[in-house]
């Protein structure tokens, strides 16, 4: 069988007496776009740096394409965009490319991947001189200029304004349809929804949970309405089935859980009709990435 | 829009493929770097032709002859000192030593770069100081191997201690630290004031500094007054072996 694209079991990275990495396990299949997720702190940039080759690691297996991550054999098959720089501060951005396309041996033409990312007119600007995106899209272009088997990108669109980060999404859709195995650590619940076919959410080091966008919110549904802030929700709850669950956040948006069918809809409008409350925007959605990895990894602030 | 060919197909170019893309990126970025090129070609021109011309000095036979060597051991420490360590510091810094190592060019092949850069800097240098001096009336005498034999020590020793402080120091410090050591050695190696002006009591620790030793073996190879530079090839030897062993083991590459 041919080995995973990214195979990590029982992963311990330590720094000092703070465990950054606890016990991890993770396995990216080939051909697909893994995303992992997490708060700030949670070990993304750690675990993904570990794959790469640049940290070592206490304990545990690391595979990445069926090599250790230090194995030079690997460095041609694998491209890597870091969260930033990189880059000599000076270097143009069409130079820096066609540099790093000189260590390979069937590069992509970079004046063709400079135009496909909208950094053709910019060819000889010197990267200190372009902005946050400009800069992300030339990291990105150097991680895919080797036509690597596998992309590792460490916030690909963190500072991006909205058409940068769709020609990055866009150019993540299309190493998926040739081939390029994708694993991407990123902030953003619509990116990792939108363009993975794996979610891999990460909390203090550990795997918290993980499956298709579509497993982790589930086929649970919520009631979300709003109306006038302040409403007894405790009086609402007591008309509802046992197990529904009811909140206000923020003031005035109110979102109702449980088995959501077209009695608990009947009988909450004909609660808020007793009530004189008038709703607006009443919808039943399922639940977005978002809520579960708040609900998985908290709210507080880190 | 243009069609890409995004399928995998991965591959390392050959080696000296590598290391000839990216020893052409640090002499572009070397000869574009407007400080260092007035650390490397200009205030080395501007000695030249200043302590040739003016009688700053009290010597015996035209003063170029006693300056030239003096300024050509003064390019080979700009570069290979001065010059590696702000640019490789800056680098380290950057993230640009780690996403190299991202890249197939291995680390020796990264080295052999920055290596081959120095030396074509060096040649070119070397280029325009000896065309200004023979139009200040310079003679040249000794054995081209032998001066070629000193700039290479000269240069592996320098390198050495320029990668210990770029591979050991923020980047800002090592900045600092190259641009006064750099005068430094200027001022006291030998460069355009003779060792001889010091005191007698300090003479023997100037005599062996890396740039006293290239200062003197050039001087007495390119005057022709003495044989093989002995002393200043031993000296140099041992700066060389210690300072890449010392960078070899202590250089972060992050």
């Amino acid at each position: 069988m041919e080995s995973a694209a990214v195979e990590v079991r029982d992963l311990v990275k330590r720094y000092g007496r703070n465990t950054a990495i606890d016990h991890l396990d993770l396995r990216c299949r080939r051909g697909e776009v893994t995303a992992v997720l997490g708060p700030n702190g949670a070990g993304k940039t750690s675990a993904i740096e570990i794959c790469e080759g640049f940290r070592a690691f206490d304990s545990g297996l690391v595979s990445v394409l069926g090599l250790r991550p230090d194995d030079p054999a690997l460095k041609p098959r694998i491209g890597i965009m870091l969260q930033s720089g990189g880059v000599p501060q000076a270097a143009r951005a069409g130079e820096w490319l066609r540099l790093v396309s000189r260590f390979h041996a069937h590069p992509l033409d970079p004046q063709a991947l400079l135009e496909r990312l909208g950094l053709a007119e910019h060819a000889r600007t010197p990267y200190r001189r372009l902005s946050g995106g400009q800069q992300q899209r030339l990291g990105l272009a150097a991680a895919v200029v080797g036509r690597p088997e596998l992309v590792f990108l460490d916030e690909p669109t963190a500072g991006l304004d909205p058409q940068a980060r769709h020609a990055c999404w866009d150019m993540v859709r299309d190493l998926r349809a040739a081939g390029v195995s994708v694993v991407l650590t990123t902030h953003f619940m619509d990116e990792a929804e939108k363009l993975s076919d794996h979610v891999v959410i990460i909390d203090r080091g550990r795997v918290v949970s993980e499956g298709s966008p579509a497993d982790l919110t589930g086929a649970e549904r919520q009631l979300r309405f709003r109306a006038r802030p302040g409403l007894n929700l405790d009086e609402l709850l007591s008309a509802l089935p046992p197990g529904s669950a009811a909140k206000e956040s923020p003031a005035g948006h109110y979102i109702i859980e449980g088995q959501v069918d077209p009695s608990l809809l009947a009988t909450v409008t004909a609660w808020c009709a007793t009530e004189g409350v008038t709703t607006e925007d009443l919808s039943i959605e399922r639940r977005t990435l978002e809520d579960v990895f708040l609900e998985l990894t908290g709210r507080e602030l880190r | 829009m243009t069609t890409l060919d995004l399928s995998p197909a991965p591959g390392a170019a050959p080696l000296p493929k590598m290391v000839l893309a990216q020893a052409g990126a640090e002499v572009r970025a070397i000869l574009r770097n407007g400080e260092q090129l007035l650390l490397t070609l200009i205030i080395p021109v501007l000695l030249l032709v200043g302590f040739s011309k003016a009688p700053f000095l009290d010597l015996d036979g035209p003063r170029v002859d006693f300056v030239a060597p003096g300024v050509l051991a003064l390019a080979v420490l700009s570069t290979a000192f001065t010059g590696q360590a702000i640019a490789t510091g800056f680098e380290r810094r950057y993230g640009v030593l780690k996403r190299l190592g991202a890249t197939p060019l291995s680390r020796t092949g990264l080295m052999l770069a920055k290596t081959a850069a120095v030396v074509v800097v060096e040649l070119l240098q070397i280029l325009v100081l000896v065309l200004v001096a023979l139009a200040l009336g310079w003679s040249p005498h000794g054995d081209p191997l032998t001066v070629a034999l000193l700039v290479i020590l000269g240069t592996a020793a320098f390198s050495g201690l320029g990668l210990l402080m770029a591979g050991t120091l923020r980047a800002e410090a090592t900045l600092a630290g190259a641009n006064l050591v750099y005068l430094l050695l200027l001022a006291l190696g030998g460069v355009v004031l003779p060792v001889s002006a010091f005191p007698e009591g300090i003479r023997p620790l100037l005599e062996i500094l890396p740039i006293t030793a290239l200062t003197d073996g050039l001087r007495s190879t390119l005057t022709g007054v003495g044989g093989f530079p002995v002393g200043a090839t031993l000296v140099l030897l041992c700066w060389a072996v210690l300072a890449l062993a010392a960078a070899a083991r202590w250089f972060r590459w992050e």
